[in-house]
């Protein structure tokens, strides 16, 4: 009578939008990885001998650890041998401005609707493009400069803010942190670097565009944001890749170090390619963000939309060390298809008075899998800490699973956890409900799905609330089996 | 503006209805009355085109097409409403919202433009008089957390808003204490027009005591067996159902 199981197959083969490839000249070196490629890597980007030495001790030590395998997802072995380790577009010189960065990017950009030609680019949004391995591009320079904020790709600032980056770099996610983590010291290519000085609210919002388009290519990013005393900034990512039959692998690792009052809100909207209808494809996301709230009533507010990739691996945390600091995280995770994430946040709690709020929604349709896996640690020096956290999951369809894995250690008497969780189901008559007042299968999925995701969505930067929002209802057309 | 001839429906594979006649014209209100089990939600059900009940035969014409060929959006899209007996809550979908977007769905339909917030606003106070309700509801999720008799005065206020053609209100009187059946009563009774038909599927004769029927129908064993004005009505909550079943029968 209405829409069978055949029709909705139908509406859910829908196609990825961002799946295009890019034919760009790149240079790309071979597949494997060695300390030879590690080497090259350095030597092509003209690194000074500590950074060279930190990313071999980082490799060697990788080398004896194993990969990691409580997380709730499954996929066969990756061959760390077959995945080229650098790859980017074809060039001289890195372009000293926009009019020097090869038209066929600046297209491809404007394809994804990220125009960097900055008159025509978004209102007070600074971007800085990242093409496979490289930064291509990072628009509204000099405007942030006069404000005193760097805002460039870490491979410059290696050269031209060499002490700011040997002091933070690592001290939030050291080399040995995690298998992952080990791995991106060891290989990472480029990514974004931020510093905003002292009592200085960043004029804009600051964003990046993680792109991969050559195949069997690892991006290795690297991203460090450091707000300096009672300063403020919002940080915006974006990721999308093309649409190829080989998993690829995305090992980032993103550090945030707020000091003494900072303020920094980091935003994600994650639509890397998440494989086909069957399953093959897709990025894996495997991905170490952490916020180090290094100072006194220092605030780190992590806030992410997943849609992508057919395998996510994260949890944006937050080391709350210095007194009074808070700590956030906002979260909406939707897998369909085959896809499968096993994502969450850890709040350290150190300091005194320390607070920290997680409010994650998972959203499961088809086949799919979605963990929230969260730790809240309150140490024994966190006197009167708190944490509040809530975790909603809601599943559409019956062939979906959703899990929740909270994890909570408390070792101070005067700390406060709690913890709330639900799960609900967009059910046959919720929908008959609203088809009976005349509102469309379509419509009425994505009413439930954006009123269950509100609270996140409220958290996201104005420009990108509304892209969000129409990410996620395309993403669940005709999801409802 | 609504026929139905020889309607007869399964529900897994078991007869429900079974040969049903019923016409129903603008301006007039009919009441189904029945039996538990006698097949009077399905009727409810199949008009709004809800999945789960098979058609096996006879054929519903609604303003001259073949209501069948309809899907449920569709159906309500042209004016056919159905306020049901267990309304469903909408967890995080604001209830405003969703009238707005299900009356500027319909404004669609009817060749209106949208409606917008402030003058949907102005329509909203309107309405709410006619169910006196209160217009924190409105701020509300969808039904959610709703007590009985609130769920049931929000249908009585979509239906307001919505202005169908055809309202079928199913079992619209259970659970509603006195007080809360007089409120709702006097909101049916104020959309009574002569450009709208209505019928009343209930099982107790007292929503009748406040909402005048022109038609009353007797539904037994998957047919209407017996059809009369209000006096039947009467009649039945005298005597019980019996006497029209063995009437029937013999």
């Amino acid at each position: 009578m209405s829409t069978g199981t055949e029709q909705v197959d139908e509406l859910i083969r829908q196609e990825y939008e961002h799946g295009f490839v890019t034919e760009i000249e790149s240079e790309t070196i071979p597949p494997g990885l060695s300390e030879d490629v590690i080497r090259l890597i350095s030597a092509r980007k003209n690194e000074p001998e500590w950074l060279l030495e930190w990313r071999l001790e980082a490799y060697r030590h990788w080398l004896t650890m194993t990969k990691p395998e409580w997380a709730s997802v499954h996929h066969p072995d990756i061959d760390f041998q077959a995945i080229s380790y650098f790859s980017s577009p074809k060039k001289k010189e890195g372009p000293k401005s926009l009019d020097e960065v090869d038209p066929t990017l600046l297209e491809t950009y404007e394809k994804l609707g990220i125009p960097l030609e900055e008159q025509k680019a978004l209102a007070g949004v600074a971007v800085d493009a990242v093409f496979d391995s490289v930064s291509v591009a990072t628009t509204f320079k000099e405007k942030l400069a006069e404000a005193g904020v760097i805002f460039c790709s870490i491979s410059e600032a290696v050269q031209e803010h060499p002490e700011l980056v040997k002091q933070y770099l690592g001290s939030v996610v050291p080399a040995r942190d995690n298998y992952f983590a080990a791995l991106n010291t060891a290989v990472f290519t480029d990514g974004t670097f931020v510093y905003i000085p002292r009592d200085t609210r960043c004029p804009m919002e600051l964003s990046t565009y993680f792109r991969i388009n050559a195949a069997n290519t690892g991006q290795f990013e690297r991203t460090l944001i450091i707000a300096d005393d009672r300063s403020t900034v919002s940080y915006l990512e974006g990721c999308t890749a093309p649409m190829r039959d080989e998993n690829q692998l995305h090992a980032a690792v993103v550090e945030l170090v707020a000091l003494e009052d900072a303020f920094i809100k980091y935003s994600t909207v994650q639509n890397w390619y998440p494989g086909d209808d069957q399953g093959k494809g897709g990025i894996y996301n495997f991905v170490t963000k952490r916020g180090d709230c290094r100072g006194d009533r220092s605030h780190i507010s992590w806030t992410q939309v997943e849609t992508g990739s057919a395998i996510t691996w994260k949890y944006p945390s937050c080391i709350l060390r210095g007194d009074d600091s808070v700590g956030e995280f906002y979260s909406v995770a939707v897998t369909k298809g085959y896809q499968q994430a096993d994502t969450g946040t850890k709040m350290i709690h150190m300091g005194r008075n320390t607070r920290s709020t997680i409010v994650s929604k998972g959203i499961s349709a088809r086949h799919s899998s979605n963990a929230y896996r969260g730790l809240v640690r309150m140490t024994p020096k966190a006197e009167n800490a708190r944490n509040h956290t809530q975790c909603d999951s809601l599943l559409i369809g019956d062939k979906c699973a959703a899990h929740t894995y909270p994890y909570m250690e408390v070792r101070n008497p005067t700390a406060k956890v709690e913890h709330e969780a639900t799960t609900s189901k967009i059910g046959e008559d919720q929908l008959f409900y609203c088809r009976q007042r005349g509102i469309s299968e379509e419509d009425a999925v994505s009413m439930i799905v954006n009123g269950f995701c509100k609270e996140v969505f409220q958290e996201l930067p104005m420009e990108f609330a509304a892209e969000a929002q129409k990410l996620l209802s395309v993403s669940l057309e005709g999801a409802v089996g | 503006m609504l026929s139905i001839k020889d309607l007869t429906v399964d529900v897994d594979g078991q007869p429900i209805l079974k040969g049903l006649n019923l016409e129903v014209k603008a301006g007039e209100v009919h009441a189904i009355m029945g039996p538990n089990g006698s097949g009077k939600s399905t009727l409810a059900h199949v008009l709004s085109g809800r999945e789960g009940y098979e058609v096996t035969g006879g054929e519903i014409k609604y303003e001259g097409q073949d209501l069948l060929d309809l899907e449920v959006e569709e159906r309500a899209r042209k004016g056919l409403f159905l306020a049901m007996q267990y309304p469903v809550e909408l967890p995080g979908v604001n209830n405003m919202v969703f009238l707005r977007e299900a009356l500027n769905a319909i404004r669609a339909e009817r060749g209106e433009p949208a409606l917008d917030a402030v003058h949907f606003m102005k329509l909203m106070q309107e309405k709410l008089k006619i169910v006196a309700m209160k217009p924190d509801l409105l701020k509300r999720s969808v039904n959610a957390g709703f007590s009985g008799g609130e769920k049931k005065r929000n249908e009585i206020l979509q239906m307001a808003v919505l202005e169908p053609k055809l309202a079928i209100l199913d079992e619209t009187d259970s659970g509603l204490d006195i007080d809360a059946l007089r409120v709702v009563a006097d909101g049916v009774n104020a959309l009574r027009s002569p450009e709208r038909g209505m019928i009343l599927v209930t099982h107790y004769q007292r929503l009748l005591d406040y909402i005048e029927p022109d038609f009353v129908h007797v539904l037994a064993n998957g047919r209407i067996i017996r059809s009369g004005d209000k006096s039947l009505a009467l009649e039945l909550e005298e005597k019980g159902y019996n006497w029209v079943l063995e009437e029937a029968a013999a």
